[in-house]
């Protein structure tokens, strides 16, 4: 809010940057709120990855000695190649984490592209804003749908399925994909930890784009240009570079891990 | 492309103004952004909330104290919860202990004690016209009341509000079918407290940016009253704690609706068998006092730092060590995260890593003793004003210190296994944090009344709910200790399954019910003195206390921005009392040294030259030079 405002007297104040009456390091509350928020949410976001090792590992891996050559089972972890393997229009051909790491490198660029945005808005530059703030959205929708299309592979699963004797009946049967209670890729709790963890992402993502909109239609409709700086569009970024970060974190632990 | 439209940059934004046009009601007392008016909303809340949780104890307490008695003159009020025989529904006993303790916990001493009197006290002391975001702080009052709400409504549906006990442990919150109290008011328990925790994230960014960012000229960290130090630190605990009960709360919601397996496996219920494998509600454990513990601490710290104001003002002395008072808010702060595995002890975890937590655990008696130690040596030959916030807070250290001792016993692993989940567990923390915390809170009101409202409360009314409360008290936790002792479980209906509880303590018993009542009714003199002295209360002056900090300068009732005209600077820490020379026992925070050279320290006198800095300097972050 007040990005501007301390732009000429505070040069007096700088070396006592803590002294009071100023804002120490010329970071307006926004800003501060939004790293403590980011703070907050990286304890979230923590929890659920906890979690997640929490359980991978009360599982055995898959170890060749022990269980053969490789098939989807209950009695260990999958591996994530043998999981994540199917592209779009490349129907039965094995590319391992390919399709992911399209996903993955949408995500990083959607971010620098918002990085140009910021820095569009910094030479208060409206119509660079305008047009990086696109990219970013763009990529951040193209994101979703990339998940969108991952879950729904993951839910319809292969074409063979999996015999699985049910734990409580007894009862032979085939099942395709995956969904909270079933899964074909192995243990129920995969699916469900990468139901929950993509999906609470996911929700972050989604957010992400909403907010990147607002603040595409207000750079449209000039409305940072005449409060006279774009500190907004640092703001949202500052949340979508976080949300880049998670990503990054959830990669590492569902599919390279 | 690179069009810079600086014709557009005009100076919008230094625009001054001081004056804002009156409010509509609603705007003024119910959807206010003034940090005032939200303090006065959370307290309010808060009291309404105390009554209802500590009402509910009372209940259980009947039950456990008379164990036969006849209930029925409590069916208006409870209906179906009394059964035909007139006795408590057992069912509905479990759900009163899990309501009190929530309520007691998370609406009154985490929103009714932080809520209160950080909004209040952070821009007051701090010198700042309001809180960073005004519209944030009204939103985290109302997401706190609809989780309010919500809660409240659980009460009243049919199969009753959540009965796991407050830690709502799976597999029993997970499965509806195990228990009345975890069908829907499982559910709405969740609902409620994801929103209270969306409440706490939304006031503790305020509070810790107002801190960091809107402090008056002069005001350096080293100068602000120890009360900001701990509302900064608790919200940063609650920052960084609640968040981890967000995603278990979220897991167990899933676990409950949804049919996955995070804290479920290998189940059998009512001989049947479930199919959920894989999951772990030990996890859930971890989880939950992640944020459980430090949450002991959101309870605490502020409760401690209202007590070094007041203990300061009241003995006419500094603060004893005030850089160690902050020192151990950080170590209690820091340890407060590596803790939380001593309440799962008896979980069959490893006891190798028991000792390790027990080993952080005992640490934390460390910077725990110097705050008490603190506390009395700066009493010690103080020129003593007993006010009732004087009293409260003096009750809080004595009930500090003794609950705390019983911490060291109940953090050391080996004994615990025999203390655990026993009433020596239950008298421990309501001595530590719930009677101490409790009495932060009282002891606050008391204290700020008159800003708050402009009178003061009765003193004689105040010193006989000080007495009747503090004995109270003692007598209902100190013998609990006993009965914890002797192994009596916590959280059971009655005591007449195993022929040796049957017969020992159960005049004991009575004898605590009978406290509990006593000091409950002792606090209905307060719920009077309040209300009368709100609008009948003897007109305040503008300094009543004679204390030093900022709060004191603004008009007797601050309007909207805290002060008229321009907010003061500040030129020393708060704690100047009866400093040798001085003319007055007592020097504020706007006093510069320059005009105190009878009493200055020669070090003070050095400080002198920078004073016209301060003096000169503007607040650059007074909200009413920008827009907003």
């Amino acid at each position: 809010m007040a990005a501007t405002v301390t732009t000429d007297s505070t040069e007096v104040f700088d070396k006592k940057s803590w002294m009071g009456g100023v804002e120490p390091m010329r970071v307006s509350y926004g800003k501060l709120m939004m790293w403590f928020f980011l703070l907050s949410d990286t304890f979230t976001f923590s929890a659920l990855l906890v979690t997640y090792g929490l359980i991978r590992f009360s599982f055995p891996a898959y170890d060749p000695a022990v269980h053969g050559a490789f098939q989807f089972s209950d009695l260990y972890w999958p591996i994530p190649e043998k999981v994540y393997n199917s592209v779009p229009f490349l129907h039965g051909v094995d590319l391992p984490l390919v399709f992911v790491g399209i996903m993955t490198f949408i995500l990083i660029f959607s971010s620098v592209t918002m990085v140009l945005a910021v820095e569009a808005g910094h030479r208060m530059d409206r119509a660079s804003v305008e047009k990086y703030m696109l990219w970013t959205i763009i990529g951040g929708f193209a994101f979703l749908g990339c998940q969108a299309w991952e879950w729904s592979h993951f839910i319809h699963g292969t074409e063979k399925g999996r015999l699985i004797t049910d734990v409580l009946t007894g009862d032979v049967r085939t099942i395709f994909g995956a969904n909270l209670t079933e899964n074909e890729y192995g243990p129920a709790a995969f699916a469900d930890l990468f139901f929950f963890i993509t999906g609470f992402h996911g929700t972050h993502v989604f957010s992400g784009v909403v907010l990147n909109i607002l603040i595409f239609y207000r750079t449209a409709t000039g409305l940072y240009a005449r409060r006279g700086h774009y500190e907004m569009v640092e703001k949202v970024g500052l949340y979508w570079h976080f949300v880049d970060l998670v990503w990054v974190f959830v990669f590492t632990f569902f599919y390279l891990v | 492309m690179a069009t810079v439209d600086t014709s557009l940059v005009h100076d919008a934004h230094t625009h001054e103004h001081d004056h804002h046009e009156p409010q509509s009601f609603w705007r003024t007392y119910v959807f206010s952004e003034d940090h005032k008016t939200i303090a006065k909303q959370y307290l309010i809340t808060g009291i309404l909330w105390a009554v209802i949780g500590i009402s509910m104890s009372i209940i259980f307490r009947l039950q456990l104290g008379f164990p036969k008695m006849s209930m029925g003159w409590l069916k208006p009020i409870l209906g179906e919860w009394i059964n035909e025989s007139n006795q408590l529904d057992p069912d509905f006993y479990l759900a009163l202990v899990t309501m009190h303790g929530t309520i007691m916990v998370f609406f009154v001493l985490t929103a009714g004690l932080s809520g209160t009197f950080s909004n209040f006290l952070i821009p007051l002391q701090v010198g700042a016209r309001d809180m960073a975001s005004g519209f944030l702080n009204m939103l985290s009052y109302w997401f706190f009341f609809i989780a309010g709400v919500i809660m409240f409504f659980s009460i009243f549906i049919e199969t009753g509000p959540a009965a796991g006990g407050w830690v709502v442990y799976p597999p029993l919150s997970a499965l509806p079918q195990a228990h009345k109290g975890s069908q829907l008011g499982m559910t709405l328990w969740l609902v409620s407290m994801a929103l209270f925790i969306v409440s706490q994230l939304l006031g503790g960014i305020n509070y810790i940016t107002t801190v960091i960012n809107l402090r008056t000229r002069g005001m350096t960290f080293s100068k602000l009253p120890l009360t900001i130090w701990a509302f900064f630190l608790t919200a940063v605990l609650g920052l960084i704690s609640f968040p981890v009960l967000l995603s278990a709360a979220l897991l167990l919601i899933f676990d409950r609706s949804f049919g996955t397996s995070f804290y479920l496996s290998e189940i059998y219920i009512n001989g049947e068998a479930l199919p959920n494998v894989g999951g772990s509600p030990i996890l859930f454990q971890h989880l939950f006092w992640f944020l459980g513990h430090p949450e002991v601490y959101i309870v605490m710290l502020p409760a401690l730092g209202i007590t070094s104001e007041i203990i300061a003002t009241n003995s006419r002395k500094p603060i004893f060590g005030y850089r160690a008072m902050i020192a151990s808010m950080l170590g209690i702060a820091f340890l407060a995260f590596i803790v939380w595995a001593h309440h799962m002890f008896v979980t069959g975890m490893n006891p190798f890593l028991g000792s390790i937590f027990m080993f952080l655990t005992l640490i934390i008696a460390v910077p725990s003793a110097v705050k008490a130690f603190n506390y009395i040596t700066t009493l010690w030959r103080g020129n003593i004003r007993f006010t009732p916030a004087m009293l409260f807070s003096i009750g809080l250290v004595s009930f500090f210190i003794s609950g705390g001792v019983t911490g060291l016993i109940l953090g050391n692993s080996a004994l615990d296994i025999q203390l655990h989940d026993t009433y020596f567990v239950v008298a421990h923390f309501h001595l530590v944090m719930g009677a101490s915390s409790a009495f932060g809170l009282l002891a606050g009101v008391y204290h700020w009344f008159p800003k708050m409202f402009g009178r003061m409360m009765n003193d004689k009314l105040g010193y006989i709910h000080f007495w009747l409360t503090f004995a109270g008290i003692y007598c209902v936790f100190f013998p609990m200790h006993y009965t914890g002792i002797a192994g009596f479980p916590r959280r059971y209906y009655a005591f007449t399954s195993y022929e040796w509880t049957k017969t020992i303590f159960t005049d004991l018993n009575a004898f605590i019910s009978i406290a509990a009542i006593v000091s409950f009714g002792a606090q209905f003199i307060f719920l009077f003195n309040f209300f009368y002295s709100l609008f009948r209360g003897r007109k305040a002056s503008q300094n009543p206390w004679k204390s030093n900090t900022l709060e004191w300068t603004t008009p007797i009732e601050p309007g909207h921005g805290n002060w008229p005209g321009e907010i003061p600077a500040v030129y020393r820490w708060p704690y100047d009392y009866s400093k040798p020379g001085a003319a007055d026992d007592f020097i504020p925070q706007t006093v510069p040294y320059s005009q105190t050279p009878e009493s200055n320290l020669p070090h003070e006198n050095e400080l002198i030259a920078f004073e016209k800095e301060i003096e000169e300097a503007e607040n650059l972050n007074d909200q009413f030079r920008q827009p907003h």
